[in-house]
């Protein structure tokens, strides 16, 4: 048993609103910045619905993730090694601009500027990839809140492997929403991808990041990962994904997407698992095993043989106790209500999610019936096909009767809850029906209904000496560090170049940059531009000019002739 | 005179800008070492042009290799004769040529007609571009010429044993005093070609991945606090 920590979270659908608040804040801690202005970390996808990118979970065309060769074995879907290699000079399978969408800005200038005229002055869509007009026609969420199905419902990936009878009936129509991050995955097919070796796992948390410093732009992680939550960034030429808001979940602080979720619908907590069953639970035979699988390879915290190689494996005692307080943990295994997004692709997922009862509850209501009735909701969550097999298709690789399991908990718990907010008489035959006791289901609903931020987010703060070995002291100076050429986020050759600037520090520095340089895309102001290779012309970088007399730094004026400030070759 | 300062400073100047450039760009700017694909712009022709002038300039440089570092006396003994030898290389070598070159040319069609690509094009990119095709323009003229007009000429004589001289340190300028001018500015535009390489994005040849090959699929790392928000220590107060 080799025990490792997996910082996870679990998302609860049912709490959805689908406001994207989790998305705009998360773009504008992440992806802020020109290159990765069609980048969303995090998205939420209406389903059914195409997804972002378009149509990502067609793994026949996008050939994301893992598959059993024909021994059994786990191989790359796109391909080993040998074959990744061979085509690292254009990769056959990966998505472009389009299939995402078309960054746009809007020329907000001719709101002010325009001259008087008899009618309003419109502000024009402005392509940020070459600065031209353009038509706005998609986006990440053009089909939001169903928008434009019919047209669009067909093209979702799901449906086609949904049966026909369900096909038929599609049309009573049901909706929920998918907030989608980097699932951190315990055998992430894009670090597996990677030819330079960049993308990797870190060993305390789990989280998998990009080291920006050692990515050379070979693009086949956005190939490997069959979530599509790698991204390239078309300005720098680095791959980026979801950090998992690593330098706050560091300190002990959530995600900006969890932190500041509406729904409160987001839960972080650690999970150890026995890395040594990883391989084998990834290569389960079949697709519809993996739900289990993946759950065998989680230890149970609370367990003392568990704790002790935890322990020996070098895990510190606080996180071992945040282990045993872990609301993802409790989730998943005790309570059994949080299945994984597409266990199919075998990356083992780390975000999981409550399936929403409620297109099964409004369905019933609808009808007229008690949607609060045990029996009437388990009936129907027996009969109603639609939501359960497209839910199946989602999470359990089709398989209906884990998904069935977790929705009759939840109408269990909703029927008795109502019992004793009633005052009336808790009917404890009503969780005996779904194998659980009234305790614990009472349990779950304080998880699920009352949970304050510290049950929800249970984050053990990192440690300082776990990061740096002792023979590191050796080679690495701390001057290398301070006043080093990244500071400020801008090197010898400009914004993408230089040293690693503290993550804080650089994303300080960028926003306010692009938040006062005057144009929306850089390359369309050549003469602005002030670097021969890579600085992408926005904002003034501290030290290309010379500072004003008596005031702060700002663009040189028009005509200042700043183009000569780009040397010479 | 001239023939030491073209044959003998410059090659060791090339030397030393390369080596020191590359140095330099790693130690500095690891940021910005990358292949800057534009794959994401379009990829209709880059998946043509690309491949094509890939593997195009990996047969030219081998090619280069064959025919500049390995002494012809090596391919006699080893009972390849100097016609055998030239019609090989001259036939192969051509056609590899022909084929970076296409593949070129659509890249570049490509990255002037995509309007992506094209703002993503730095003044460094065009530069580059200019250097690198007139390489491999002037050094298939001078095949060309070569075998087309005359009846082919013998580099392995004059031009092979220069360039293994310089790596010997024992210069021999003379042996290239009497190559013909086109075969002068092909190597002279190479040695321009390795000078700004370091500084473009040609860098990213040094680190072709084929480590890949051999390590594990999925890479575990330590935290490296100098990323988070919490500051690093200095040396003298780690633990
Ligand atoms: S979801 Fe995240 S960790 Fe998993 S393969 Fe994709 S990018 Fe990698
Ligand atoms: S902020 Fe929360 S409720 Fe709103 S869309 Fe995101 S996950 Fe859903």
């Amino acid at each position: 048993m080799r025990v490792m920590a997996q910082m996870a979270m679990v998302m609860n659908l049912d709490k959805c609103i689908g406001c994207h608040t989790c998305s705009v804040t998360c773009k504008q801690a992440w992806t802020n910045r020109t290159g990765v202005e069609y980048v969303w970390f995090n998205n939420v996808e209406t389903r059914p619905g195409q997804g972002y990118p378009r149509r990502y979970e067609d793994q026949e065309q996008w050939r994301g993730g893992w598959t059993l060769n024909r021994r059994g074995r786990l191989s790359l879907k796109a391909g080993g090694r040998f074959r990744k290699l061979l085509t690292i000079f254009a990769n056959p399978k990966m998505p472009g601009m389009d299939d995402y969408y078309q960054p746009w800005t809007y020329d907000y200038e001719t709101l002010t500027s325009a001259p008087l005229q008899e009618h309003t002055p419109v502000a024009r869509p402005k392509s940020l990839l070459t600065g031209k007009d353009m038509k706005i026609t998609w986006s990440a969420n053009w089909d939001d809140d169903l928008g434009g199905s019919p047209q669009h419902i067909e093209k979702d990936v799901l449906v086609r492997d949904l049966s026909d009878k369900v096909k038929a009936e599609f049309d009573k129509t049901f909706m929920f929403y998918l907030p989608r991050i980097c699932e951190h995955c315990l055998n992430p097919s894009c670090a597996a991808s990677c030819p330079s070796g960049a993308i990797y796992k870190r060993t305390e948390d789990g989280i998998v990041l990009v080291d920006q410093d050692r990515c050379r732009g070979w693009r086949m992680c956005v190939t490997g990962c069959p979530y599509k939550k790698m991204y390239f960034n078309h300005r720098t030429g680095k791959a980026e994904k979801c950090t998992f808001c690593f330098p706050r979940v560091e300190v002990g602080i959530p995600t900006v997407c969890s932190e500041t979720c509406v729904g409160r619908l987001r839960y972080i907590g650690l999970v150890l698992y026995d890395a040594d069953k990883v391989l084998e639970a990834a290569s389960t035979p079949d697709d519809t095993g993996l739900y289990e699988a993946q759950r065998e390879v989680f230890l149970d915290p609370s367990d003392p043989r568990v704790v002790a190689a935890a322990e020996a494996a070098g895990i510190h005692r606080d996180w071992i106790e945040a282990a045993q307080r872990s609301p993802v943990y409790a989730l998943i295994n005790t309570y059994k209500v949080a299945l994984p997004l597409h266990p199919e692709y075998r990356t083992m997922p780390m975000v999981w999610y409550i399936p929403p009862l409620s297109p099964v509850v409004d369905i019933v209501r609808d009808t007229g019936h008690d949607a609060e009735n045990a029996g009437n909701l388990f009936a129907a969550i027996e009969t109603l096909r639609i939501p359960v097999e497209y839910l199946a298709e989602l999470f359990t690789a089709g398989d209906t009767k884990p998904v069935e399991a977790v929705l009759r908990r939840l109408a269990a718990m909703r029927s008795y809850m109502r019992d004793i907010n009633l005052g009336r008489d808790a009917d404890e035959s009503i969780p005996g029906r779904v194998g659980m006791t009234g305790e614990l289901m009472y349990d779950m609903y304080r998880l699920l209904a009352l949970a304050k931020y510290e049950e929800r987010y249970v984050i053990p703060t990192a440690h300082e000496e776990q990061a740096h070995k002792l023979e590191e002291l050796a080679t690495e100076c701390s001057l290398d560090y301070e006043g080093g050429p990244g500071m400020g986020g801008s090197g010898p050759f400009g914004e993408s170049s230089g040293g690693a600037a503290p993550i804080a520090v650089e994303n300080f520095h960028m926003l306010r940059q692009r938040q006062t340089s005057d144009s929306p895309v850089d390359p369309a102001d050549k003469h602005t531009r002030v670097n021969l290779l890579n600085w992408d012309g926005k904002g003034t970088p501290s030290g290309l000019f010379p500072p004003e007399p008596g005031g702060p730094t700002g663009n040189p004026p028009a005509d200042s002739g700043a183009a000569e400030t780009e040397p010479k070759p | 005179m001239k023939e030491t300062v073209l044959w003998v400073v410059l090659p060791y100047v090339t030397i030393t800008i390369f080596v020191l450039g590359h140095v330099w760009r790693y130690r500095y700017d690891k940021f910005g070492w990358t292949t800057r694909s534009s794959q994401l712009y379009e990829s209709r022709l880059l998946r043509i042009g690309s491949p094509l002038f890939h593997f195009g300039v990996l047969f030219v440089l081998l090619g280069h290799i064959g025919g500049l570092a390995i002494p012809a006396s090596w391919t006699e003994a080893a009972g390849i004769s100097e016609d055998a030898y030239h019609v090989v290389a001259v036939v192969i070598g051509t056609l590899a040529g022909f084929c970076t070159l296409a593949g070129l040319a659509i890249l570049i069609y490509r990255r002037r007609t995509t309007g992506p690509v094209f703002s993503a094009t730095t003044v460094n990119d065009k530069m580059m571009y200019l250097v690198l095709t007139a390489v491999i323009v002037i050094g298939l003229a001078a095949t060309v010429a070569a075998n087309v007009v005359d009846h082919g000429y013998n580099y392995r004589e004059t031009v092979s044993p220069w360039f293994r001289s310089v790596f010997y340190l024992n210069p021999a300028p003379d042996l290239m005093r009497d190559v013909p001018p086109l075969f002068q500015l092909h190597a002279l535009s190479a040695l321009l070609l390795f000078c700004i390489w370091p500084f473009t994005r040609l860098v990213h040849m040094l680190t072709a991945p084929v480590g890949y090959l051999t390590r594990p699929y999925i890479v575990y790392r330590s935290r490296d606090a100098r990323m988070g928000a919490l500051p690093p220590r200095r040396g003298w107060e780690r633990p």
